[in-house]
């Protein structure tokens, strides 16, 4: 089972640290991460297995959005069936 | 793996075009509740509510993070209480309101739907009962949602419940009037009423549905606009299929939502509705997707033939897209609930009569309309009658909510808070129906062949 988190704010050092971190923390293994600076926006999505989380889904997303609030970024989680049901027949 | 370029698209829809799953809406039959004593009937109805509900919030928060889609609400629809009123007075059936009230507030859902009679052919004792209790029950209620099936192709119109339903809609108006006759936003009139509908306020659990069900009802009219207008010029078979391909991937989550509903909540999967409804939030509006399609303003000639082309369009993508569709499946117009309409309303440009060719074509019918607090009742009847016609001679659902607003004229507004919007107030047709309404009795059945 997989998520994507996304992330979106303004940019500054570190963004992808700490938001790795906070993966790491929960158990959520980084599988792939794409990102771009858009006119100093800073957007990143990440593909995370979340197969080994040490805590439910819903207490990741929680615990993402919470680091997206301290940090001034837009971060959330979403589990992947969401897009699989939208852009997959 | 996914590819950027969609998980953006889903991620957008939702953040910034508006996606979100309308309701799920749980159906629960109230039969087995029935009892000669009408305290022991709303006792039975409460805890039959409360034990099979008890989980829709929870559960609906709990998918609504997943997947990161808000689910605007969570609702209930019973058994049409007509049914259940047989041996009760108006007190009784008042009581039994109040009951479904309680009950809507405990669970934290925002509306329970099935103050509900079927009359389409005639009155039994109980949707006598319940027909004449409406205007108390909802004045003495917040939550409960009323309808009245007053026609159907297969039975014809029942004329003396259509002059009645002028009657009752004038007096909700007047006994909410502290509140901009609100009680008139929770009351519908059908013509061939889907006993499987998940929206409100005309949701009802239907006499043919298993024990308890969920059904969802899904929307998006800012992410289909958005699609038209990333189409620039194109023509309109293009259109078309830009429309096709949004409702597929917006039914496509309101069947992910369902079925997750249905598993956790361990109670079947009944259908979902592939409506296209507006929010009073600027950009989710269906007005606004007629007006992407290049009409100056909703309400000019071309907009029946457009909203004609998205109604269909809608339902070709969101067929394929989900295991059972059912409910009203096509786009609303509720005036008060729609920003485009209201300012179509505004300047001009939509008026009642153009509301009603378009209902023609569309799902539902003349919604969240509010007119003058003066109307006669005989002339809100002859409205729900021109209406209520036009589903039945056209085989499809109509449905007619009206807000005759309690001393307001042309021109002002009325605001009802939330999801229900503000309306402004339109101007009606004056010249009077009554003696045609006053004849009561019923019109036969359209003849189903010979179509021209």
């Amino acid at each position: 089972m997989k998520a994507v988190v996304s992330v979106i704010g303004r940019d500054s050092v570190g963004i992808i640290a700490k938001v790795s971190a906070g993966c790491a923390e929960s158990g959520a293994n980084i599988l792939d991460i794409s990102q771009t600076v858009l006119n100093e926006y800073f957007t990143m999505i990440m593909i995370v297995d979340i197969k080994a989380l040490t805590v439910p889904f819903n207490d990741f997303v929680d615990r993402m959005s919470a680091l997206g609030r301290r940090e001034g970024l837009e971060i959330h989680a979403m589990h992947e069936d969401i897009f699989n049901s939208m852009h997959r027949i | 793996m996914f590819e950027m370029k969609d998980i953006l698209e889903t991620i957008s829809m939702i953040r910034e075009e508006k996606l979100d799953i309308r309701t799920i809406t749980m159906g629960i039959s109230l039969y087995d509740c029935q009892c000669d004593d009408p305290r022991r009937l709303a006792v039975r109805i409460y805890d039959r509510v409360m034990s099979r509900a008890r989980d829709l919030v929870r559960t609906g928060e709990e998918i609504e993070k997943k997947y990161g889609i808000p689910i605007i609400n969570k609702r209930v629809s019973v058994t049409p209480i007509a049914l259940m009123a047989g041996g009760l007075d108006v007190d009784g059936a008042v009581g039994i309101a109040k009951t479904l009230d309680r009950a809507a507030h405990e669970l934290g859902i925002n509306f329970i739907g099935g103050y509900s009679a079927l009359v389409q052919k005639g009155f039994t004792n109980g949707s006598r009962t319940l027909i004449s209790s409406i205007p108390e029950a909802l004045a003495e209620t917040e939550r409960v949602c009323s309808s009245v099936n007053v026609a159907s192709t297969k039975a014809g119109i029942n004329m003396d419940a259509v002059a009645e339903m002028g009657q009752i809609v004038r007096e909700t108006a007047e006994r909410t009037k502290e509140n901009g006759s609100i009680g008139c936003a929770k009351l519908v009139i059908f013509a061939n009423v889907p006993e499987d509908n998940p929206f409100m306020a005309g949701a009802f659990h239907g006499i043919g549905e298993p024990e308890t069900v969920i059904n969802v009802g899904v929307s998006g009219p800012g992410v289909v606009a958005s699609a038209i207008r990333r189409k620039g010029a194109c023509d309109l078979t293009e259109i078309a299929e830009t429309i096709k391909r949004t409702a597929f991937k917006i039914t496509r989550v309101g069947q992910l939502v369902a079925r997750e509903a249905s598993e956790k909540l361990g109670v079947p999967f009944g259908i979902v509705d592939l409506s296209l409804a507006p929010t009073p939030a600027v950009g989710d509006s269906v007005a606004y997707i007629l007006e992407s399609m290049g009409l100056e303003k909703c309400g000019c000639h071309g907009t029946t033939a457009a909203l004609a082309m998205l109604n269909d369009a809608v339902k070709k993508g969101g067929v394929m897209a989900s295991s059972h569709v059912g409910g009203l499946s096509g786009a609303f117009i509720p005036v008060s609930e729609d920003a485009g309409m209201i300012e179509a309303v505004r300047c001009g440009a939509l008026n009642l009569e153009k509301l009603e060719a378009m209902t023609a074509v569309c799902s539902v019918g003349l919604d969240m309309i509010a007119i003058p607090g003066d109307t006669p009742a005989e002339v809100i009847s002859g409205i729900i009658a021109d209406e209520i016609a036009i589903g039945v001679v056209n085989f499809k659902t109509t449905a007619v909510r009206l807000i005759p607003a309690y001393g307001c004229k042309v021109g002002d507004t009325v605001s009802f808070g939330g999801l229900l919007g503000e309306a402004p107030v339109m101007p009606v047709n004056t010249c009077s129906p009554a003696v045609f309404i006053g004849r009561g009795g019923r019109i036969p059945a359209p003849i189903q062949s010979l179509k021209n």
